[in-house]
């Protein structure tokens, strides 16, 4: 199974996040990721999914999906075309003598501390899938109190551009 | 002049040319029934919900339109989902109007609430929750353009109650135009792979033609009956595609699938290239779809694009509307007929394959030879609506069914209580034909209270009861496969249904012997009002005469 991404330009109203996620459960398709943004125009947002299945599965997806009537437009994006980004941010336990090592993991992570308290600190990275499991890994063995991670977000490489149709 | 949502709503429901609706009334869509009652438009009241969405069903099949159907909120709009889902799977072009609770109370538990958008988006189209209603004019015109164009299927429209009673000045409509840059219409089909399906035909030493619902949907079945008549190919179909050839012309060899006719089976697997035009190719259809596949031999035409590699993967795909697909196809295979040894080989196996029943009088009807009879008896000339089970396969097997428009079923859904009020719909779409609902004892009494919508408002429906005190399908399925073991599937006892249609002031008779058969039909069909004939079936009547060839007796049951 590979993972594929997909770039789906939908209309910017109610309901519309329900009618694709709905249609993922009710095929038996795989959400791997997921993440939902307003575009240049405000009318429109951008829902960046990433599904894991055979290439097959991924025409369906992408044909299954252009039958909603508020999806706009859809492409299936190439991983060496496209540049993919995701967040994290992670609470890690700390202590007075560990802070310091803590800190040049993330330098090295280009990671940045937003918070800090006696007994913890929370470090937010910014990168592909594989460089966020890296960072996770990484402080694991600090103790990680909580982490919350966003979907994948990506655009294609160069000038190209999901454009509508006029 | 100012005007209410309702009032918004009913003016576009005219716009759109709707002659009638289909429904039931409570306190949320009360005002759109006083708005329908000032208006052109004519309401039938069903006994049940999903009877309303039935009725729409088979109206919208007869009239070539989209059906309308309406139920308030909560359990109205939750008895309606069966129509709507079985409207979806066969795709059949439906408005359905329900009734919300005000907008400040939804999302509250409201008395009579439910998300009705939310329970139907598996199997609507679209759907729309109304907001305001200077958005209805738009709105209503938008669904029947989904409904009626593309691949036909229910859209929705739930109207909160007080967006139905909000005084609206026209002036502040937000115009009517429809606004829908996401719905995605397919073109004309592309050149170079209809090129191709030509050039496989061609090549190919044993082509079928696989007709699917999609030739009555694109309203091809003339188009059809040409290339058929250019190129001789033999046809086989699905349940959907029953009629595109009259069931008795030669060319046609019958319905595939696990309840199909043998001799259609066995020629589409012996056959090297398989077209199918407007077939979902679905699992009851195509059993062997990974056989269809190995063997490179599938050209898939279909106007959804998502059909099209869903269940199987066809050697050349060909996205578009058939009727246009097959005008484009025409030209290219000028001059093009099909191998003669093919003809012989095709016609050979439907030889071997045919059969003649005897028709003993053993206190029992034979059904088949009943639907061969009635088929004769009235030329066909008839909207022939079926229950689901026996009596529907009987109908596709042995009814010499003449185009697709006349026969009406559930084929994807399955959906038992169909028949009847799709028949009181297709009789209320026309008078020209009479309307035939063939339906079993278990079945009928789905929708039965319907027998009162067809009285009240005199719609003359001929309907056909094949009685045998069992659920027959199931029945036959536990002697197949649960070793005889017979449960949930007895219902002796039941009412004496011509008493129960005298109750209704509705004729009726009965016939327990083949030799009552032909006066029988006589009766039914020459009594100006609706009719019912109770046909007493042998319980252990096996559905197929092909698949099942073994006769089950009753000592098995033992």
């Amino acid at each position: 199974m590979e993972k594929y991404t997909l770039s789906v330009l939908v209309e910017n109203n109610a309901g519309v996040l329900s009618r694709v996620v709905g249609l993922f459960t009710r095929r038996g398709f795989n959400i791997h990721s997921l993440s939902v943004g307003t575009t240049v125009d405000e009318h429109i947002s951008r829902i960046t999914i990433e599904v894991k299945g055979d290439v097959y599965m991924v025409e369906q997806v992408s044909k299954q999906l252009s039958k909603i009537m508020q999806v706009i437009k859809i492409k299936t994006l190439k991983e060496s075309e496209m540049v993919k980004r995701g967040l994290v941010l992670v609470k890690i336990k700390t202590n007075p003598k560990n802070r310091g090592e803590i800190i040049e993991v993330a330098n090295v992570f280009r990671a940045n501390i937003i918070d800090i308290s006696p007994s913890t600190l929370t470090a937010e990275v910014t990168g592909s899938g594989n460089k966020i499991d890296a960072f996770i890994k990484m402080v694991e063995g600090y103790g990680i109190e909580e982490i919350s991670r966003t979907g994948m977000t990506a655009l294609e490489r160069g000038a190209n551009t999901l454009k509508l149709d006029k | 002049m100012v005007m209410t949502g309702a009032d918004l709503a009913v003016k576009a429901l005219e716009d759109n040319g709707v002659e009638v609706i289909f429904g039931y009334p409570g306190a949320a869509n009360a005002p759109l029934i006083e708005s329908i009652s000032h208006s052109s438009i004519n309401y039938i009241l069903s006994r049940n919900e999903q009877g309303a969405a039935h009725m729409a069903s088979g109206y919208a099949r007869v009239k070539k339109c989209a059906g309308v159907c309406t139920a308030t909120s909560g359990p109205g709009a939750t008895n309606l989902i069966t129509g709507v889902a079985t409207a979806y799977m066969d795709s059949i072009p439906m408005v359905a109007l329900t009734g919300q609770v005000a907008t400040p109370l939804i999302g509250k538990d409201a008395f009579q609430e439910v998300d009705i958008i939310g329970a139907t988006l598996p199997f609507t189209k679209h759907s729309y929750l109304v907001k305001d209603c200077a958005e209805i004019p738009r709105v209503v015109n938008e669904a029947f353009h989904i409904a009626t164009t593309g691949r036909p299927g229910p859209v929705l429209i739930d109207f909160p109650v007080d967006v139905l009673k909000q005084i609206c000045d026209p002036e502040d409509v937000d115009g009517a135009d429809i606004n829908l840059r996401g719905y995605k219409l397919p073109g004309k089909a592309n050149e170079s792979q209809i090129k191709k399906v030509a050039d496989a035909l061609k090549r190919a030493k044993k082509p079928v033609l696989l007709a699917g619902g999609g030739i009555c949907s694109s309203d091809a079945v003339k188009e059809f009956n040409e290339l058929v008549d250019a190129t001789n190919i033999p046809v086989i179909s699905t349940m959907m595609g029953v009629g595109v050839l009259p069931s008795d012309d030669e060319r046609y060899y019958g319905m595939i699938g696990s309840h199909g006719a043998k001799r259609a089976n066995i020629i589409l697997n012996r056959a090297d290239l398989v077209i199918a035009m407007g077939s979902r190719l679905g699992d009851r259809s195509v059993a062997n779809a990974k056989g269809l596949e190995r063997a490179n031999k599938l050209v898939h035409i279909d106007i959804d694009p998502a059909e099209i590699g869903k269940n199987m993967q066809p050697a050349i795909p060909v996205v578009g509307d058939i009727k246009d697909v097959i005008k484009q196809l025409m030209p290219m295979l000028e001059g093009y007929s099909v191998r003669a040894d093919w003809i012989d080989e095709v016609k050979e196996i439907r030889g071997m394959l045919e059969y003649t029943r005897p028709h003993n009088d053993n206190g029992f009807v034979d059904p088949k030879y009943f639907l061969e009879r009635l088929s004769a008896k009235t030329n066909s000339d008839v909207y022939l609506t079926t229950e689901v089970g026996q009596n529907q396969i009987w109908c596709v097997n042995h009814f010499n069914v003449k185009s697709p428009g006349n026969f009406l079923t559930s084929g994807g859904f399955g959906t038992m209580g169909y028949g009847l009020p799709a028949a009181i719909g297709a009789s209320r779409a026309q008078s020209e034909l009479p309307v035939i609902a063939v339906m079993g004892d278990g079945s009928f009494q789905m929708d039965l209270p319907e027998l009162g919508t067809m009285k009240q408002y005199h719609i003359p429906v001929k309907m056909v009861l094949f009685q045998n005190n069992r659920l027959g399908m199931v029945h036959e399925h536990q002697y197949l496969h649960f070793k005889s073991n017979y449960q949930m599937v007895n219902i002796e006892d039941g009412p004496d249904f011509n008493k129960l249609a005298e109750a209704y002031s509705i004729r009726s008779g009965y016939i327990t012997e083949n030799s009552q058969i032909d006066k029988a039909i006589d009766d039914m069909m020459s009594d100006k009002e609706s009719y019912l004939l109770v046909v007493e079936v042998d319980p252990f009547e096996p559905t197929g005469d092909a698949l099942n060839e073994n006769k089950m007796t009753a000592q098995e049951e033992d």
